[in-house]
């Protein structure tokens, strides 16, 4: 659906810009792929010859979504998902820039394959693909990646994906040596020997069901020795995950003290909570695991004040055969990119979560602190824009999604609000008809 | 004994998966039902008709003796034609052995299949793609429902009633299936729960289970009517969970000593299979207050009744 590049006219939108804390009705102009101007009433006579009018009052025009953690299967797993797949998927879901995770087959730790993953998205996505790089050689937590060449080449930021380095002095070298070239570490914060044989949230509800625990404490330890790392090297850091109230409490001390971190908390942890596993949903098991309703209420009040920066979607394909299975053997991990927006609209209808600061987590703030030029609506930006239909009540078909693995906790979810066009770069790359 | 008639007594569901789900009333039609029972096998003749026709197969991924012959027997008894699985849960990948075997097996048109495994929910995930009732004999730590059904029918037998006693479950409680599918049961039929372990080998969130948690077995075991003792695996015993054997018999292994700081008629239970000098020793597990073997008795007879009354359910029944 790659539509050709005309100049298009958003007219009559309510315009959401959390870069410029703007939030207003207006028209969008577009032209060469960017963003040309916003203000109220452009109208049909403003605009070049051969601009296209959409109407788009009672919708939304935000930037569109840069999601800073999702796993694509290239190079690797390409039957879990593709460059391709995972992009139709984003543009369906208003997210217009993936940054892919690192830890494939093999894993994207030398420059040769940071370039492969770029060409490769180049020519296959519809929606922009920045990839991270691992933090550690072959992911092994022993020896750190060349941090110079590897942002030369392309990478965003670098990380184990979703393992820790659990050795502080392989950590400590590397937040220290990551200084010198202002690279952004993302780390897992999760102690694998405390989750160790664990499948869900430690507590009563994993004891009635027979499941062996998670204790949260097992996030909390490898975040706190973190933040002391960090201390000594004064680099930038960004915790990859988090999941509890007791994160948010080390998180807070870290900022307060004035040290450059940072935090994202993923789509599934702030819209559901264990009891969502039921009778052993393997679509609800995911790393870390969802945890009581009294964490997620606590992400969702720290996602309204600033303390957690990102929202990200933790986007993890995984196909019939690692998820029919039986809860302690299936593997974690679900789908969200596609849905990430519309889940997180459940928090805005429900008066939690206004739209700006939604908007700012999945859009402004990754865009920032990956130094990415989306996440704005500011003339002069790369149109990567999204328009949005706030109100639409729908149902969740997985069948209907467009990953390759149709593994989505948000399976039959009851949804209100999706996305109906989506452009990079000035052009149209998904519309909802 | 009151012995509800008959045709009064229905499951209102068509699987057994566990304690859970089942009301006070089931409970109680289940246990009358398998007091019949009790005396059907004592009898020279043991079998009945009522399963005649029907095909019950037993499948289990995880090696069991005394489970798997209980229902063996009493699908036997019953009339029905059993056939037994044994599927080594470690030789082919574990999911797609669970999945496949049961699509295979529904294809030939089981009545009743009998699964055991070792993946807490397992049993409950192939119960959702067969057409027959699929009873649940065991799955990880979740559930256990026939064992907890004989122990309240070995209870009930000996003390006359299962309300108002108090039961004391000792040993490895995380691991155990045994122990959450009897807690259900008799809080569901007011009994007082208590637990005694070391805090390694008891679940967080155990105190809201509605059991009373003691880690010393002197003040658990004061008054209880009940001692019911859990099998310790192998495996948790060397440095994981405990320091030794040794060790955990010395605090937590019933003997003669612990056995007295219980009500003077307290009874000792054990699911089985025991470790001799683990958990208990010999002479209180062949004592005059032990009910282990019994607990082995009303096991055919419990299976019976769920096995009867599920087939009341059946089509065409």
């Amino acid at each position: 659906m790659l539509s050709e590049r005309r100049p298009i006219l958003l007219a009559n939108a309510r315009v959401v810009d959390p870069s410029r804390d703007l939030d207003l009705v207006a028209d969008v102009l577009i032209a060469d792929g960017l963003v040309r101007d916003i203000k109220r009433g452009i109208g049909a006579a403003g605009v070049p010859e051969g601009t296209e009018v959409v109407d788009c009052a009672g919708k939304v025009v935000a930037p569109g979504l840069v999601d800073m953690r999702a796993f694509i299967g290239e190079p690797g797993a390409e039957y879990r998902e593709t460059f391709a797949s995972a992009s139709q998927a984003a543009a369906a879901g208003g997210v217009t820039t993936i940054v892919c995770q690192p830890d494939t087959h093999p894993p994207i730790d030398d420059p040769a394959t940071v370039d492969f993953v770029m060409r490769r998205a180049r020519d296959t996505a519809i929606v922009k693909v920045v990839p991270m790089a691992a933090l550690t050689k072959g992911l092994k937590g022993e020896e750190m990646t060349e941090f110079g060449l590897l942002k030369a080449a392309g990478a965003v930021a670098f990380t184990d994906g979703a393992r820790s380095v659990t050795n502080a002095k392989v950590m400590r070298r590397a937040l220290t040596y990551a200084r010198d070239f202002d690279a952004l570490i993302v780390h897992h914060t999760e102690d694998p020997n405390l989750s160790s044989d664990g499948v869900m949230n430690e507590g009563e509800y994993a004891a009635r069901l027979g499941l062996l625990g998670i204790p949260k404490t097992a996030e909390t330890i490898m975040l706190e020795r973190d933040v002391r790392l960090v201390g000594l090297a004064g680099s930038r850091y960004h915790a990859a995950s988090l999941t509890c109230a007791d994160s948010l409490e080390v998180l807070k001390r870290a900022k307060d003290a004035g040290l450059r971190i940072t935090a994202s908390a993923s789509i599934n942890h702030i819209t559901l909570n264990e009891l969502d596993v039921g009778s052993y949903r393997t679509f609800c098991k995911v790393t870390p695991p969802l945890r009581p309703e009294s964490d997620r209420v606590a992400l969702v009040e720290a996602l309204c004040s600033g303390l957690v920066d990102v929202i990200m979607s933790d986007h993890d394909p995984q196909d019939v055969e690692t998820k029919r299975l039986p809860f302690a053997e299936a593997t974690p991990g679900a789908i969200g990119v596609e849905t990430m927006l519309v889940a997180g609209l459940r928090l805005v209808h429900s008066g939690d979560v206004p739209l700006p600061t939604l908007i700012r987590a999945m859009s402004t703030r990754p865009a920032e602190l990956l130094g990415l030029p989306g996440g704005t609506l500011k003339p002069g930006a790369p149109a990567d824009v999204i328009v949005v239909d706030l109100d639409t009540p729908w149902v969740l078909d997985r069948e209907d999604l467009k990953s390759k693995c149709k593994n989505s906790p948000f399976d039959e979810a009851r949804l209100q609000g999706r996305v109906v066009r989506t452009m990079v770069s000035g052009r149209t790359v998904f519309e909802f008809v | 004994m009151n012995v509800a008639p008959k045709p009064a007594f229905v499951l209102r569901q068509r699987h057994l998966l566990g304690i859970e789900g089942l009301s006070r009333e089931e409970i109680v039609g289940l246990l009358d039902l398998a007091g019949e029972f009790v005396d059907l096998n004592r009898r020279v003749e043991k079998k009945t008709t009522s399963l005649r026709g029907r095909t019950q197969i037993n499948l289990f991924f995880e090696a069991s003796t005394r489970t798997q012959a209980s229902f063996e027997l009493a699908g036997k008894r019953l009339g029905a034609d059993v056939m037994n699985m044994s599927v080594a849960s470690s030789s082919i990948r574990k999911g797609e052995t669970l999945m496949d075997t049961a699509i295979t097996l529904n294809a030939m048109h089981p009545d009743i299949l009998v699964v055991r495994h070792n993946a807490s929910g397992a049993v409950k995930l192939l119960a959702d793609k067969v057409d027959c009732s699929v009873v649940n004999a065991g799955d990880g730590a979740h559930e256990h429902p026939t064992q907890a059904l004989l122990d309240a029918l070995t209870i009930r037998r000996n003390k006359g009633r299962i309300e108002g006693l108090t039961v004391a479950i000792c040993g490895d409680i995380t691991h155990s299936r045994v122990a959450r599918s009897n807690f259900l049961l008799l809080n569901a039929m007011d009994a007082r729960v208590r637990v005694i372990a070391p805090s390694t080998l008891l679940p967080p969130g155990i105190e809201r289970f509605g059991v009373e948690v003691y880690r010393d077995m002197r003040e658990g075991l004061k008054d209880a009517d009940i001692v019911m003792m859990l099998r310790l695996q192998r495996e948790r015993m060397n440095g994981s969970f405990i320091p030794s054997s040794t060790e955990y018999f010395a605090y937590y292994g019933l003997d003669e000593k612990k056995l007295a700081y219980a009500k003077p008629d307290a009874l000792v239970m054990h699911p089985g299979p025991m470790n001799r000098g683990v958990e208990i020793n010999s002479t209180v597990a062949d004592g005059a207050r032990s009910l282990i073997r019994e607990q082995v008795e009303m096991g055919v007879a419990v299976r019976m009744a769920i096995l009867e009354a599920l087939s009341r359910n059946l089509p065409n029944a």
